[in-house]
């Protein structure tokens, strides 16, 4: 499908840690580009700054050198309320173990990003239901966590991700905690939202997985690479 | 910035909380529980207390003197020359002596040993103008010595005249028939209640010179001297101690003069006196429950790490995460309050049982308890919220 204009952009993004007397680099001098309607893997093993890359991209963490443009915008010195609303309208996220809060139900999971971007309780309450029917749990909207299977959980989590309409889907070993069966129906899923448009950043250390992306890019070593299948 | 779906939805979860640790919220709450109620139950006891101690020393009359004699050698009590004297002091209204004697009463065949018979003036009834329940009370004509009307109260009326005719009765003092002409409430106030006395048939009211006759010596040995609206209760007080100074020779041993309204300021700064020394314990008692609360808060906030780096991730603000926590303390503080005050009220119902004392519910109080409560949840809340709201995300999410 045809890919819009740029909506991410790193140059020379570095991200060191002071670990007492010593410093810990973990990304080198990341570069990387990202356009509209991208499915993208970053791949890589455990410990080589996937985590710490997701993080920065994300907009939990800023880097420590470099540039990032995210829709536009230089992510940089932000205050912990400005990256707050910059998640709150840029980024979806999906979790590995899905991080659904126990006590609500699968509706007021979905709601909760929609309370943080302020929208109006007629909106929020439509957009919910709307997100909760796109993912296949029209029948699940008011079951606990607890009462479904991990698959539906993590699609509650899915429909949780997309309901503030974010610039890019951040996804974190989306299939880690899930059969290969349910592993499949989510990529599926994923399949259907990046034909719709929406860009998909996955971070796995799975090859099979990330085959489900259109473009790859390799991390090791806190340095990026891209790199097809055929590496893999 | 701030919206009623960040409210309401923090309160649910704050619920929620409060209904998933049952036990351990109960705990926490225990000691704004015993404040709170601690605090509403003495104020509750001390409001009623003093309430009543002051509707009685009001019933006993505001702007109203007392003056007491003791019978001594030289002098048995005042006479009509010495209340004349007493009635041109400065300041004074006008004067009631009230002359009482126990004695023998006779209603039809029937003897009734101890009654209490009292002489009063008409403006003894002017100053207590709701005290006839029916009849009438005596007139300038009754006054004169020669007319034989009485007044009985309800204890009489039970006692003596059960069954039988009351106004326009008759009954038999001191060898003259008295028509009775009113039926009168005595005020059950402290004094009467101690003086209680079953032998006792009741109290009749007779105009006050044919009380003075009766007791034979002429002396007035109690009266009540009204001061005018204006005037200066305390220098009016000191006036008529003088000069009752100078009609008991500069002997002060066999007279009293109380002044009824010092008496309630002296009740007034005892009851606010108690009330700061409660206000005292309150304070100990909330700070000990806010500590509790602040100690829970700060358990619920790393037991929930993982809750708010999610939250962050999803777009909550540090703000948004502290107003979240803040409700959280405050409603349990809140819920504690209320129980508190439950709590309080009941003990001040119990006590009001116990004392025979009227249980007054007390508006000021509850807003006490509430407001203090939601200080304490606001206070000690704070402290946790705040770190809840600076936890770092990526850490939070990590947790454990």
């Amino acid at each position: 499908m045809e890919l819009g204009e740029e909506i991410l952009k790193m140059e020379g993004i570095t991200k060191e840690y002071e670990m007492g007397e010593e410093t810990s680099v973990v990304l080198k001098g990341i570069d990387l580009s990202v356009r509209r309607g991208e499915f993208l893997a970053v791949l890589g093993p455990s410990g080589s700054g996937k985590s710490t890359l997701m993080n920065i991209i994300g907009c939990l963490d800023v880097p420590t050198n470099g540039d990032y443009w995210l829709h536009g915008k230089l992510i940089a010195d932000e205050d912990e309320t400005e990256l707050a609303r910059i998640r709150s309208k840029e980024v979806g996220f999906i979790f590995q173990s899905f991080h659904l809060l126990q006590r609500q139900t699968a509706f007021q999971n979905v709601e909760l990003p929609l309370i943080y971007a302020n929208m109006s309780d007629k909106e929020r309450r439509e957009r919910a239901e709307e997100m909760l029917i796109k993912v296949g749990l029209e029948d699940r909207m008011y079951h606990y966590p607890n009462q479904l299977s991990g698959g539906q959980q993590q699609r509650v989590a899915i429909a949780r991700a997309i309901a503030t309409n974010p610039t890019i889907l951040l996804a974190d070993e989306p299939t880690g905690a899930l059969d290969q069966k349910t592993g499949a129906q989510v990529m599926g899923l994923f399949h259907e939202l990046n034909d719709e448009g929406r860009t998909i950043i996955m971070i796995t250390h799975d090859a099979k997985i990330a085959s489900h992306a259109s473009r790859i890019v390799r991390i090791l070593d806190g340095n990026i690479s891209e790199g097809g299948l055929e590496d893999a | 910035m701030l919206n009623f779906a960040v409210i309401g939805q923090s309160l649910r979860m704050a619920l929620q909380n409060i209904r998933a640790n049952r036990m351990r919220s109960f705990l926490t709450m225990l000691g704004i529980i015993i404040g709170v109620g601690a605090v509403i139950g003495l104020v509750t006891i001390v409001e009623a207390v003093s309430g009543e101690l002051m509707g009685e020393f009001s019933d006993l009359g505001a702007g109203t003197i007392s003056i007491q004699t003791y019978q001594s050698i030289m002098k048995y009590g005042l006479t009509d020359k010495d209340l004349e004297v007493l009635r041109n002091v400065e300041g004074v209204e006008g004067l009631s002596p009230t002359v009482s004697l126990t004695t023998s009463s006779v209603v039809g065949k029937e003897v009734y040993e101890e009654t209490n018979v009292e002489g009063k003036n008409t403006l003894y009834f002017e100053h207590n103008s709701n005290i006839i329940l029916s009849g009438r009370a005596f007139n300038e004509q009754d006054m004169s010595g020669d007319a034989y009307v009485c007044i009985v109260d309800q204890s009489y009326v039970k006692n003596a005249l059960l069954g039988k005719q009351v106004l326009g009765g008759q009954i038999l003092l001191h060898g003259y028939r008295y028509t009775i002409i009113g039926i009168y409430k005595k005020s059950d106030n402290m004094m009467s209640m101690m003086s209680d006395d079953s032998t006792l048939a009741g109290t009749i009211l007779v105009p006050y010179k044919n009380a003075l006759n009766m007791t034979g010596n002429g002396v007035v040995n109690s009266l009540e001297v009204y001061v005018e609206d204006k005037a200066d209760m305390t220098k009016v007080e000191e006036r008529l101690r003088a000069t009752m100074k100078n009609l008991y020779n500069e002997n002060e041993d066999f007279f009293a003069v109380y002044n009824f309204s010092s008496l309630m300021d002296m009740v007034d700064s005892a009851t606010s006196m108690m009330s700061g020394l409660l206000g005292g314990i309150a304070s100990i008692s909330l700070l000990v429950g806010g500590i509790g609360i602040m100690n829970m808060m700060l358990v619920s906030v790393s037991e929930r790490t993982k809750e708010i780096g999610l939250r962050k991730a999803l777009g909550a603000t540090p703000g948004r995460i502290q107003i979240q926590f803040m409700i959280e303390s405050i409603v349990l503080s809140l819920v504690g309050g209320f129980i508190g005050i439950c709590l309080g009220e009941g003990i001040a119902v119990i006590a009001a049982k116990l004392m025979q004392t009227k249980f007054v519910l007390s508006g000021s109080a509850i807003l006490l308890g509430f407001g203090f409560s939601a200080a304490v949840g606001i206070i000690f809340g704070w402290m946790p919220a705040k770190r809840a709201s600076e936890l770092n995300p990526i850490d939070a999410l990590r947790a454990e």
